[in-house]
């Protein structure tokens, strides 16, 4: 008991406890904000491409794509597992609006709007028809002209605090797009003058996915027009994916397996078929394998940040060390009064232990609470910041991102608080270990002669 | 002397102390005895060694040589966790700077040996008796109205009052007191003087060290240590 009221008293008493308690609050409070900041981005970024990808996708990166999808579509849609299957035609294309000759090459992509809104969370990309995608291709004024879904940093503007000026009567302004029509074989489809195909669309709709580079470079279109264009719907018709989503309750590593091992089984039997052997360039791959190359950036940055916060923690191990070994050091006295009174070295060990800890717990409450009050108002300010000094920490302009992330991960902050809590008894422990060590005589400093 | 009236017996005591790269040698073969009930004055010129003979018989120092025993029990073959029980039950200290923690208040000092052994549970279930003891030895020290203050708040005879009541709470069997009144002023000195005779009267046995004859006198029995040995 007395060690707890003398390790209370220690703590609250001593100025240099305050130090040590700041000290861990400060690198609570940076741990429990960065954390937060960078996990809420890294997980915003995964549903973003979740939403852009479905769950699984069947498919090639070759810009010839893969035959007989319709007859896997139809294995597909007659097993239990999946919900939804949209097919795409992935390929580049100069496009050019309104009355502009300069055309710029970007992503086409052909899908059937309302298969791949119940494949993907297209239906909530969009800005005009959200969550009515089977108008989503029909231009405002004439719905009988083909229409375009264009990526938004593409079509609109986005002012300082990353809001995009959405025109509420959108025209239907005419959208160019040329492609290259390959064979199955990777060849130019066609020669001479007609070497490309071009068609006139119109303005339908903005999309917006929240992913830089997809928001920054894609054009959706009508699957069938899309399909021609490439020169994809003859001889024998291809796609370049197929998008799958899983009923509820399905484990991605499950159905991506179940669906490989049906993709094997089709493939084996269809390889012998005209144009079969693009079959085998085919993969299927979880939507996290399938968008690897842009999450696995941030998991990296995300890996590198918790690193450079293990050297802050050991930063404050040596503090919580150098703070301990000056206390501990001030208290011999004390130490060797608690030993003349029957107090055994494991006693002290503990008295000085249980100190740290309660430094440990307050420093990281003070240093939660700072966080969690910073982290509550970190958008507001942030916009101060912009207002007063036109500091801004992300260019809305330039990264795709609406609020910066605020939602405390509890599980994040208890492991926090505890590696606070054990770097302080780290720190504490040879300090006091070494008083424990010392004679009561020593201590007491009365070996005087 | 019969031996089993001793309280506490070092036979033979030698230690030596490293000053740099010189050993001083400060005690050489000391022996001292005490009776139950005895109050015994240890006097000796600064240096001669008798603070260390007292930390040597609580357990404070281990001595390189020689042996002590208390009620006949060597100190030598008790472990270090019987060597705690006898420092916290058996004996009682009072040091010439009184040696209270700041971090406590008066009663909280006084009543710390009591609460050393004692688990969170097992303090709770005894400390109504622990604090009542504790009341009665401040009003027997005549510190009843500065319980609550700190130890800065006292003067240096209160404080060494307050220290007495510390040594007594557990009942100890022998109570060692180093120069006692050696930081307090005449008057201060005496008053502490007088309660330690009040404590021998009723019984408690007394192991004092003073440089001072005149103190020494007031003790029941004085032993001089010279050139490390008792005279």
């Amino acid at each position: 008991m007395y060690k707890l009221i003398l390790a209370f008293r220690y703590l609250y008493k001593r100025r240099a406890s305050y130090f040590a308690a700041a000290a861990v609050a400060l690198c609570v409070f940076i741990v429990v904000v960065v954390m937060t900041v960078m996990t809420g981005l890294v997980g915003e970024f995964k549903k973003k491409n979740y939403n852009f990808t479905g769950d699984c996708v069947v498919g090639t990166e070759s810009l010839v794509g893969f035959p007989y999808y319709e007859d896997f579509e139809k294995i597909l849609r007659g097993v239990d597992f999946v919900e939804a299957v949209s097919p795409v035609i992935n390929s580049y294309a100069f496009v050019s609006a309104g009355d502009s000759q300069q055309g710029v090459g970007l992503e086409i992509i052909g899908i059937d709007p309302n298969l791949h809104g119940r494949a993907t969370g297209f239906g909530e990309m969009i800005y005009y028809h959200q969550n009515d995608t089977s108008h989503v291709f029909e231009p405002a004024g004439d719905k009988n002209l083909p229409g375009c879904v264009v990526a938004i940093d593409l079509w609109a503007q986005r002012d300082s605090q990353g809001e995009y000026f959405y025109d509420p009567t959108p025209e239907a302004t005419p959208i160019s797009i040329t492609c290259f029509p390959l064979t199955a074989r990777g060849a130019l489809a066609k020669a001479g003058t007609g070497l490309v195909n071009t068609k006139t669309f119109y303005f339908s709709d903005s999309f917006q996915s929240g992913l830089a580079r997809v928001d920054g470079s894609v054009v959706f279109l009508p699957f069938d027009e899309a399909q021609l264009l490439c020169g994809m719907k003859e001889p024998i018709s291809r796609v370049s994916r197929l998008h799958i989503k899983f009923k509820p309750g399905i484990n991605l590593e499950d159905g991506c397996l179940k669906v490989g091992k049906l993709w094997e089984q089709f493939s084996d039997k269809n390889q012998g078929k005209p144009d079969g052997i693009l079959l085998a360039d085919v993969k299927v791959q979880s939507w996290k394998q399938n968008r690897r190359e842009f999450i696995a950036a941030m998991e990296k940055e995300q890996v590198m940040l918790t690193a450079m916060f293990v050297l802050v923690g050991l930063t404050t191990v040596f503090i919580i060390f150098v703070v301990f070994y000056m206390i501990v050091s001030h208290k011999t006295k004390d130490i060797g009064i608690l030993k003349s009174v029957g107090a055994s070295g494991v006693d002290v060990v503990t008295l000085f232990l249980g100190f740290s800890a309660m430094l440990g717990v307050a420093g990281s409450a003070v240093g939660v609470a700072a966080g969690l009050l910073f982290l509550r108002n970190i958008n507001t300010i942030e916009k101060l910041l912009f207002e007063k000094f036109g500091f801004q920490l992300w260019d809305r302009t330039l990264y795709a991102i609406g609020d910066i992330p605020s939602r405390l991960d509890l599980t994040m902050v208890a492991i926090v608080v505890c590696c606070a809590v054990l770097a302080c008894l780290a720190g504490a422990i040879l300090p006091s270990v070494r008083a424990a060590g010392e004679r009561p005589v020593e201590t007491l400093q009365v070996s005087q002669l | 002397m019969s031996r089993d009236e001793l309280i506490i017996e070092a036979q033979g005591i030698f230690k030596s102390y490293k000053m740099g790269l010189a050993e001083v040698r400060v005690l050489k073969g000391a022996d001292i005895a005490v009776k139950k009930g005895e109050f015994v004055a240890i006097v000796g010129a600064s240096g001669s060694g008798k603070s260390t003979l007292l930390h040597i018989l609580g357990a404070l120092d281990r001595p390189d040589k020689g042996i002590v025993k208390f009620e006949n029990q060597p100190l030598s073959e008790m472990s270090g966790g019987r060597l705690n029980r006898y420092r916290n039950k058996m004996v009682g200290f009072v040091f010439q700077f009184y040696h209270l923690l700041d971090e406590l208040n008066v009663m909280e000092n006084v009543i710390l040996p009591a609460m050393v052994p004692a688990g969170v549970i097992g303090w709770l279930s005894k400390r109504g008796n622990v604090k009542k003891r504790g009341k009665e030895l401040l009003e027997a020290v005549g510190l009843a109205e500065r319980a609550v203050h700190k130890p800065y708040q006292l003067s240096g005879g209160e404080r060494q009052r307050a220290a007495i009541a510390r040594a007594l709470i557990n009942e100890p069997t022998l109570l060692l007191a180093d120069e006692p009144t050696g930081n307090l002023d005449s008057v201060t000195g005496n008053g502490i003087l007088e309660l330690l005779e009040k404590l021998n009267r009723a019984g408690q046995t007394i192991v004092m060290v003073t440089h001072d004859e005149r103190i020494a006198r007031r003790a029941g029995r004085t032993v001089t240590l010279a050139d490390g040995k008792v005279k």
